[in-house]
C-alpha cells in the first residue's frame, strides 16, 4: 500500500483519530516553518498578535478564520509581501525575516490566481524558472512535466482568458509548483470555483500534495474546505491562534466557545459543575436540567462555572420521553430546515425565554412514521459521550 | 481579506523609489510651480519701458530689501478701478455659464441615446464623439467661421430656403462665441454623462417600474440623480476651460466680446504690460478656484452620504 | 431589455450631425475649384497642390511634428513615473503638493500657463524657440498623460506583480515584465493624447516660442485671422484626415487585439 492510499484511508476514518504520522506530536520533529511570536501592526490595528506556530515537512496545514482575523497577513508574511513588526519567521531553520519575496523558496497560489494575462499558459508556468536562469531545455521539460501534472498538455499556447475557471486554477497551481517550493502557499485556493468543481479539486489537491510529498499552507474561511483537506487546522481570531489541531479534534474537542461556534453548528449550555466522579461530570444548566458528560479527569471542579458544547447530530429528537434519567430536555419545535441528507431542527427549551437547541436528524428513510411539525412538543436527549466541556 | 501591501524598504528599492518620484516632482517644481511663483511676483512689479519690460529686477539676496520694497499692489488696484477688467471677468463667467447650460442641453440627449444604443454600437459611438476632440481645435473653430460669416454657408442655406433675405451676421457676436464653445467642449460634456448613465444598473429602472413608477417619473427620480456626478463633472469640464478661453472669443467674437483670456493676451502681446497681465492671470485663477471648491464640497458630501 | 426608440435615434443623429457637419462642410469646400469659398466651382484638388508650394506652412508643420513627437515621448516617460509614485507610494511627504502640481495644469487656462512659462524662460535667460516650446509642452501634456496612466494603474491587479516577485523576479523586473506590458494600451493612449495636445496647441506655443520657431497652429491662426481661404480648407482637411486615420487605426488595432485575446 503506497503512502497516498494509506493517507487517504487515514483521512476517511474521521471521527476516530487514527493517523499514520503526526509529526507535530513527536518531541524531536524538526519544523519546516516556524513563526516565533510574530506581530504585525498597521498603525493602531494589530493584524497578527504575538503569534507562534510550527509547521512540519509534508503537512497540509490550514489557517482558518473569518475575514479580518489575520490569516492572510500571516501567510503574506511568510511569502515576504509583508514584514512582521515583531518576532521572527524561520524557514527550514533559516531566518527569512527581511528577505524580499523574490529570494524566498516559497511560492504562492493567489486567490485571484494572478495569471499574467499577456502570457500563454506555457510562459506563465515558465516564468519562475526563467527567473532562476535555468537552461532553456530544462525549462521546457519542467514546464511539460507541470502541464502533465495538472492535465493541461493541450492548452499550453492558450492565454489565461481563453481558459475556464477550473483550468485557470490548475495553471496557477502548476506555475507555483514549477519551482519546487519548500512550502506552497494557497490563498483561498478553491474560493473561485463552483461547488461541484470545488469538491473534485479538493481531492486532487490532497492527492497531489501526498504524491509530491510537499508542504502546503492554505488560508481559508471555509471550514469544510479546511476540514476535508488539512492535516491540521489553526483556527484564528483577532490575530491570534485559538486552537491548532487535526480537524476531528477541532470539531469534537473545541478549545473554546469561539472555535465551537465557528466550526460547525453547536448549542452551548451554560451551567455550574455539581459533582465530579472520576471522569463523569455533572453540570446543572438552567433550562437543560442536569447534564452528565464524560470528560478527562481533572478538567472540572465542583462549583465552577462550565460551558457544555453539544453538536446537533449528537442530539436525538422524539415525541416520547426517553428512558434515560439525565441528558434530556423537553421543548417546542421552533424551526425545521429540510436539507436533504438531514433535517435541522431548532427547538425552544425551557419556555419562551429559554435557548434554542439545534438538533439534526439524519434522513435515513424517505418517509418518517411520525413526522415532526412546527409547534410540536418534543423530547431531546443525548449520550454521555455527546457533550464536551469548553473554555469560555 | 486584502491588507495593504507593506513596502519593504530594501536599500536599492528605496533608492529606486526616490528616483521614480524625484524626476517628475522636480520637473514640475521647476516648470510649473516656479513659473507660477514668478507670475505672482511679477503681478506686484511695475511696468518699465525696458527689456524685459518690468521693474524691479532680481539682483541677488544682497538687495532683497530694496527689491521687496519696490513691489506693490498697483496692478491689482488698477484691475479693481478700471471697469473694463471687472466687466471682462463678469462677461467671461456669463458666457461660460451660458455655454455650459447649452452644452448640457445638447449633450444629455446624445449621451442618453448612446447609453441606450445597442451594445455593439457603443464603441463606435464613443469613437465618434471623441474623434472631433482629437482633431485640431483651431480647425474646428475655423470651420464655424466658414459657416457663420456673411455670405457663408449658413446664409446661403437660409436664403435658399427663403427664411431670410439679409445676411444673419452671426459671426463676431457673443452668440457665435457661445456656439463655438458649446461645439468645442461638447465631448467633455457627453463623455462623463455617458459614463454615468452607462453604469446605471438597468434593474434599478425595472425595480422603479415594478414599484409603480411610470417611465418619465423614473427618469427624474432614478436616472437623473444617478447621473448627477457625471453631469457635475461634465459641467465643470466645460465651464472651467471656457472661462479662460482665448481662441474662440478671438476668432468668433466681435470687438465687443469681452473675455478675460483675450484681455490677458492683449495686455501681454499688444500692450506688452507683463506685470498687469500677470495680475490678470492671478485674479483669473482666483475666479476659477470658486467652482472647484464648490465641486469638492459636493463631492465630499456625496461621499459622506454613501 | 434595451429599448432604443425613435427618440434615441433622433438624438443620436442630431448630436452627431452637430459634431460632424461643420467639419464635413470644410472638407467639401477644400475640393472647390473656385477661389470664392461659397460658390461651388466644381471639384478640384488644386488647393492641395498649392499647399505643397507653401514652404512656410510645410516648415511649420514639420516643426510641430518634431515638437509633438519629442514632447509626447518625454511627457509619457515622466507621466509613467508620476503615476507610479501617485498610485504606489501611499502617503509620502509632499504628496499633496505633487498631486496638486499634476492636477493644476489640467484646469489652468492656457493663457496663464503660457504666460508663466514665458516668464520663467525670460527669468533664466533661455533662448526662446524649439526647445522652450518643447519644454512647455512636456510640462502641460505630462499632466494629462499621468491622469490616463494613473487611472489604469489604479485598476491594476497588484497580485500580478506580487506573483512575479513570488516567482523570483526582483521588483524592477516584475514591473518591466508584467506591469508595463499590461499597461501598454494606457501608455500608448497617454502618448497619443500628449502628441495631439502638443500638435494642437496655439496659446502656449505663442507665448513660449521665439521668432525662429513658428508652429503649425500659429501659422494657421495668423492665416485664419485674415479670413477663409480654400488653401486653409485643404490644410485643415489633411490635418483632420491624419488625426482620423491615427485615431481610428489605433482603436481598430486595440479592438483586434481584444478579439484575438478572447
Amino acid at each position: 500500500m503506497n503512502q497516498r492510499t494509506a493517507r487517504k484511508a487515514a483521512r476517511r476514518s474521521v471521527g476516530s483519530v487514527r493517523r499514520i504520522s503526526a509529526p507535530w506530536a513527536e518531541p524531536d520533529a524538526k519544523a519546516l516553518v516556524e513563526f516565533r511570536s510574530v506581530t504585525k501592526s498597521y498603525g493602531d490595528v494589530t493584524a497578527v498578535d504575538g503569534l507562534s506556530l510550527s509547521i512540519y515537512p509534508g503537512e497540509f496545514f490550514a489557517l482558518l478564520g473569518p475575514s479580518g482575523c489575520g490569516k492572510t497577513t500571516l501567510m503574506r508574511m511568510l511569502a515576504g509581501f509583508e514584514e512582521p513588526t515583531g518576532g521572527t519567521i524561520l524557514l527550514d531553520g533559516v531566518e527569512i525575516t527581511g528577505t524580499p519575496p523574490h529570494r524566498r523558496p516559497t511560492n504562492m497560489m493567489f486567490q485571484s490566481y494572478a495569471l499574467f494575462p499577456h502570457m500563454s499558459v506555457w510562459d506563465n508556468i515558465a516564468f519562475g524558472l526563467k527567473q532562476e536562469g535555468m537552461a532553456r531545455a530544462a525549462i521546457a521539460s519542467r514546464v511539460e512535466e507541470m502541464l502533465a501534472l495538472v492535465r493541461l498538455e493541450g492548452l499550453a499556447r492558450r492565454r489565461p482568458d481563453q481558459l475556464s475557471g477550473g483550468q485557470r486554477q490548475r495553471v496557477a497551481l502548476a506555475r507555483s509548483l514549477a519551482k519546487r517550493p519548500k512550502v506552497l502557499l494557497l490563498d483561498e485556493p478553491l474560493g473561485a470555483l463552483d461547488r461541484k468543481l470545488r469538491e473534485a479539486t479538493q481531492f486532487e489537491l490532497m492527492d497531489l500534495q501526498a504524491d509530491l510529498g510537499l508542504t502546503f499552507l492554505m488560508v481559508t474561511h471555509d471550514q469544510d474546505e479546511a476540514m476535508i483537506m488539512a492535516d491540521r487546522i489553526a483556527v484564528m481570531d483577532h490575530g491570534r491562534i485559538v486552537q491548532v489541531a487535526p480537524a476531528e479534534e477541532v470539531y469534537e474537542q473545541p478549545a473554546n466557545r469561539y472555535v465551537a461556534e465557528f466550526v460547525g453548528d453547536v448549542t452551548i449550555a451554560e451551567g455550574v459543575v455539581t459533582s465530579v466522579r472520576g471522569h463523569l461530570v455533572h453540570i446543572h444548566a438552567p433550562h437543560f436540567g442536569a447534564i452528565e458528560i464524560d470528560e478527562e479527569e481533572g478538567r472540572a471542579n465542583v462549583g465552577a462555572p462550565a460551558l457544555v458544547a453539544l453538536r446537533p447530530e449528537k442530539i436525538q429528537i422524539g415525541h416520547d420521553e426517553p428512558a434515560q434519567p439525565l441528558n434530556k430536555v423537553r421543548g417546542e419545535i421552533w424551526d425545521i430546515a429540510y436539507l436533504g441528507d438531514f433535517t435541522m431542527m431548532q427547538v425552544k427549551v425551557g419556555g419562551d425565554d429559554g435557548p434554542l437547541v439545534k438538533a439534526a436528524i439524519a434522513n435515513r428513510t424517505r418517509r418518517m412514521e411520525r413526522p415532526f411539525a412546527w409547534d410540536d412538543m418534543v423530547w431531546l436527549w443525548w449520550d454521555v459521550e455527546a457533550g464536551v466541556l469548553i473554555d469560555p | 481579506m486584502t491588507t495593504p501591501p507593506d513596502p519593504d524598504p530594501g536599500r536599492s528599492l528605496r533608492l529606486g523609489r526616490r528616483i521614480v518620484l524625484a524626476v517628475p516632482f522636480l520637473w514640475l517644481l521647476a516648470l510649473f510651480l516656479t513659473p507660477f511663483l514668478i507670475v505672482a511676483r511679477m503681478s506686484l512689479s511695475d511696468t518699465a519701458r525696458a527689456l524685459p519690460p518690468y521693474a524691479p529686477h532680481w539682483e541677488g539676496f544682497g538687495r532683497l530689501g530694496e527689491f521687496l520694497a519696490a513691489l506693490d499692489l498697483e496692478n491689482y488696484a488698477l484691475l479693481a478701478s478700471d471697469t473694463l477688467y471687472l466687466a471682462a471677468y463678469l462677461s467671461s463667467v456669463r458666457l461660460a455659464a451660458i455655454s455650459t447650460i447649452l452644452a448640457l442641453v445638447v449633450a444629455f440627449p446624445l449621451a442618453y441615446a448612446m447609453a441606450r444604443a445597442p451594445r455593439r454600437w457603443q464603441p463606435a459611438l464613443l469613437v465618434a464623439v471623441i474623434l472631433p476632440f482629437w482633431t485640431s481645435f483651431l480647425i474646428r473653430i475655423y470651420a464655424w467661421i466658414g459657416i457663420l460669416r456673411p455670405e457663408g454657408f449658413l446664409d446661403v442655406v437660409v436664403q435658399a430656403l427663403g427664411l431670410a433675405d439679409a445676411p444673419l451676421g452671426l459671426l463676431n457676436t457673443d452668440a457665435a462665441v457661445v456656439l463655438g464653445m458649446v461645439y468645442s467642449y461638447l465631448p467633455f460634456m457627453v463623455l462623463p454623462i455617458y459614463a454615468a448613465l452607462e453604469r446605471i444598473d438597468r434593474s434599478l429602472l425595472e425595480a422603479a417600474a415594478d414599484l409603480g413608477s411610470p417611465p418619465w417619473k423614473s427618469f427624474w427620480t432614478v436616472t437623473v440623480p444617478l447621473a448627477a456626478p457625471g453631469i457635475v463633472a461634465g459641467c465643470l469640464l466645460v465651464f472651467i476651460p471656457a472661462i479662460g478661453e482665448f481662441v474662440i472669443p478671438d476668432l468668433l467674437g466681435g470687438p465687443d466680446t469681452l473675455m478675460i483670456g483675450k484681455v490677458l493676451w492683449t495686455e501681454f502681446f499688444s500692450n506688452r504690460d507683463w506685470p498687469l497681465s500677470s495680475a490678470v492671470a492671478i485674479v483669473l485663477l482666483a475666479v476659477l478656484l470658486l467652482p472647484l471648491l464648490v465641486f469638492q464640497r459636493a463631492l465630499r458630501r456625496g461621499e459622506g452620504a454613501r | 431589455m434595451r429599448r432604443f426608440g425613435p427618440f434615441h435615434m433622433a438624438a443620436l443623429a442630431a448630436g452627431l450631425a452637430f459634431l460632424y457637419l461643420p467639419i464635413l462642410i470644410l472638407v467639401v469646400y477644400s475640393f472647390n475649384a473656385s477661389r470664392l469659398v461659397t460658390v461651388w466651382g466644381g471639384f478640384s484638388t488644386r488647393w492641395y497642390g498649392a499647399l505643397l508650394q507653401n514652404q512656410q506652412l510645410l516648415d511649420a508643420a514639420w516643426l510641430s511634428l518634431k515638437v509633438a513627437f519629442g514632447s509626447a515621448t518625454v511627457a509619457t516617460v515622466l507621466a509613467l513615473l508620476a503615476a507610479v509614485a501617485l498610485v504606489r507610494y501611499g502617503r509620502f511627504r509632499g504628496r499633496t503638493l505633487f498631486a496638486g502640481m499634476i492636477g493644476a495644469p489640467l484646469i489652468m487656462p492656457e493663457v496663464v500657463t503660457g504666460l508663466s512659462l514665458l516668464l520663467l524662460f525670460v527669468a533664466i535667460g533661455l533662448d526662446r524657440g524649439f526647445w522652450t516650446v518643447t519644454l512647455a509642452h512636456i510640462t502641460l501634456t505630462m499632466c494629462f498623460a499621468t491622469v490616463v496612466i494613473q487611472s489604469r494603474l489604479v485598476a491594476f491587479d497588484r497580485s500580478l506583480e506580487e506573483a512575479a516577485q513570488d516567482l523570483g523576479a526582483p521588483p524592477w523586473k516584475a514591473f518591466l515584465t508584467v506591469t508595463l506590458p499590461i499597461l501598454t494600451p494606457a501608455v500608448a493612449a497617454a502618448w497619443m493624447l500628449a502628441f495631439t495636445l502638443s500638435l494642437d496647441d496655439l496659446v502656449i506655443a505663442s507665448f513660449t516660442t521665439g521668432p525662429s520657431a513658428t508652429t503649425l497652429p500659429m501659422r494657421l491662426y495668423s492665416a485664419v485671422r485674415l479670413g477663409v481661404t480654400p488653401e486653409i480648407n485643404a490644410a485643415s482637411t489633411l490635418l483632420i484626415a491624419f488625426v482620423a486615420i491615427v485615431v481610428v487605426g489605433t482603436s481598430l488595432i486595440a479592438k483586434r487585439d481584444l478579439l484575438r485575446s478572447r
